[in-house]
């Protein structure tokens, strides 16, 4: 099931891509559409930051997740680059449950 | 030992906007860019083996669907225990922006035939940011095939990397690298957050999401948050000023991306 999972986004993802070089702008050229496509990527990436940092399966679960992920809003505040605010929040995180068991 | 305080002014002739000079420099910038993004590659590598996946369906990842956001999202939602379909549905979502990019694209690279299909698999952020606003189609070419081929080359190389050595960690918990996911999910939200509509989207859908968590199948409450920038998306009026990904949110080509 993942290979199929990997195929189908590799499948997907490269028309996507093709589609935009090869359609005549007309096509998909709707304010709506646009605005649609723009706004797509800050509400699911939003919602996966919500779902990663305090959802377990079905529960709501706050633990220290949220301790890395306030490390990483420092750090991206800071300008830090991407590979420093990912580690610096692993860190963090690994060092929480270390502390705290 | 004596040289002079500011590099001398005519270092870079303002009148030669797209000579060999100038396409150096925009060759340089791409693979400075490449070498940044290259090391957030490792970061992919080591999250998705800890997700559960397998280094080659990790590679295969970086090397078939190259585009970022859209990997993280698939082993973010398989890693949250969502269904493998959950999971792509997410990432093709995510991946619809770079049909946009293909679209301000086209006109400027001006391929056709068996070079845009090829160049297709290069439109990503990246690419796109180093190849619009150039004063030529040349220069855009350049900065477009330059940046993505960087990127390409560097982004699958950090991720066997660090498939590898996310491979030889064990509990993904002791090293905090779900949270580290969640940074990196931040972090490529970050530089769409200048506009102020884009983080009332934000803070809607990552409302909704968490409501539908606990009646809704891990998956699906991410995809439940689209909803929020279709609704959005009708019921607003202007264009977005963060369309195509600026030079400067990119790693190497100015700040954080």
């Amino acid at each position: 099931m993942t290979w199929a999972a990997v195929l189908v986004t590799a499948a997907g993802c490269y028309l996507l891509k093709l589609a935009g070089l090869s359609v005549p702008p007309k096509v998909l050229d709707h304010p709506v559409v646009e605005r649609v496509a723009d706004l797509l990527p800050v509400a699911l990436l939003a919602a996966l930051v919500a779902v990663q940092a305090v959802a377990s399966g079905t529960h709501l679960h706050l633990d220290a997740r949220l301790v890395g992920l306030g490390v990483a809003v420092v750090a991206l505040l800071l300008r830090a680059p991407f590979l420093v605010v990912v580690v610096a929040a692993a860190t963090a995180t690994a060092l929480v449950r270390l502390t705290l068991g | 030992m004596s040289s002079p305080p500011f590099p001398a002014p005519d270092r870079e002739p303002p009148h030669a906007p797209d000579g060999p000079d100038r396409h150096r420099a925009i060759v340089r910038d791409g693979l400075a860019v490449g070498v940044a993004t290259g090391a957030y590659g490792i970061s992919f590598g080591a999250v998705s083996v800890a997700a559960g996946l397998s280094v080659a369906q990790t590679c295969a990842l970086s090397l078939l669907v190259f585009t970022g956001a859209s990997q993280f999202a698939l082993v973010g939602v398989l890693a949250s225990g969502g269904a493998p379909f959950a999971g792509a549905a997410t990432a093709l979502l995510l991946g619809s922006r770079n049909t946009l990019y293909g679209l301000r694209l086209a006109p400027l690279l001006g391929l056709t035939g068996g070079r845009r299909t090829a160049a297709a698999h290069l439109v990503i952020d990246e690419s796109t940011a180093m190849a619009v606003n150039r004063e030529t189609r040349e220069a855009a070419r350049v900065g477009f095939l330059a940046t993505g081929l960087a990127v390409f080359v560097l982004w699958n190389l950090a991720t066997f990397g660090g498939a590898l050595a996310g491979q030889s960690l064990g509990d993904p918990r002791t090293y905090g690298l779900d949270a580290a996911v969640a940074a990196a999910f931040l972090a490529l939200l970050w530089p769409r957050l200048h506009d102020a509509r884009n983080r009332v989207v934000a803070v809607l859908g990552a409302a909704l999401a968490l409501g539908v968590v606990p009646v809704a199948p891990a998956g699906v409450p991410v995809l439940a948050a689209g909803a929020v920038a279709l609704v959005a998306g009708v019921l607003t009026r202007g264009a977005d000023p963060t369309e195509y990904p600026s030079r400067d949110d990119l790693p190497g080509g100015g700040e954080h991306r």
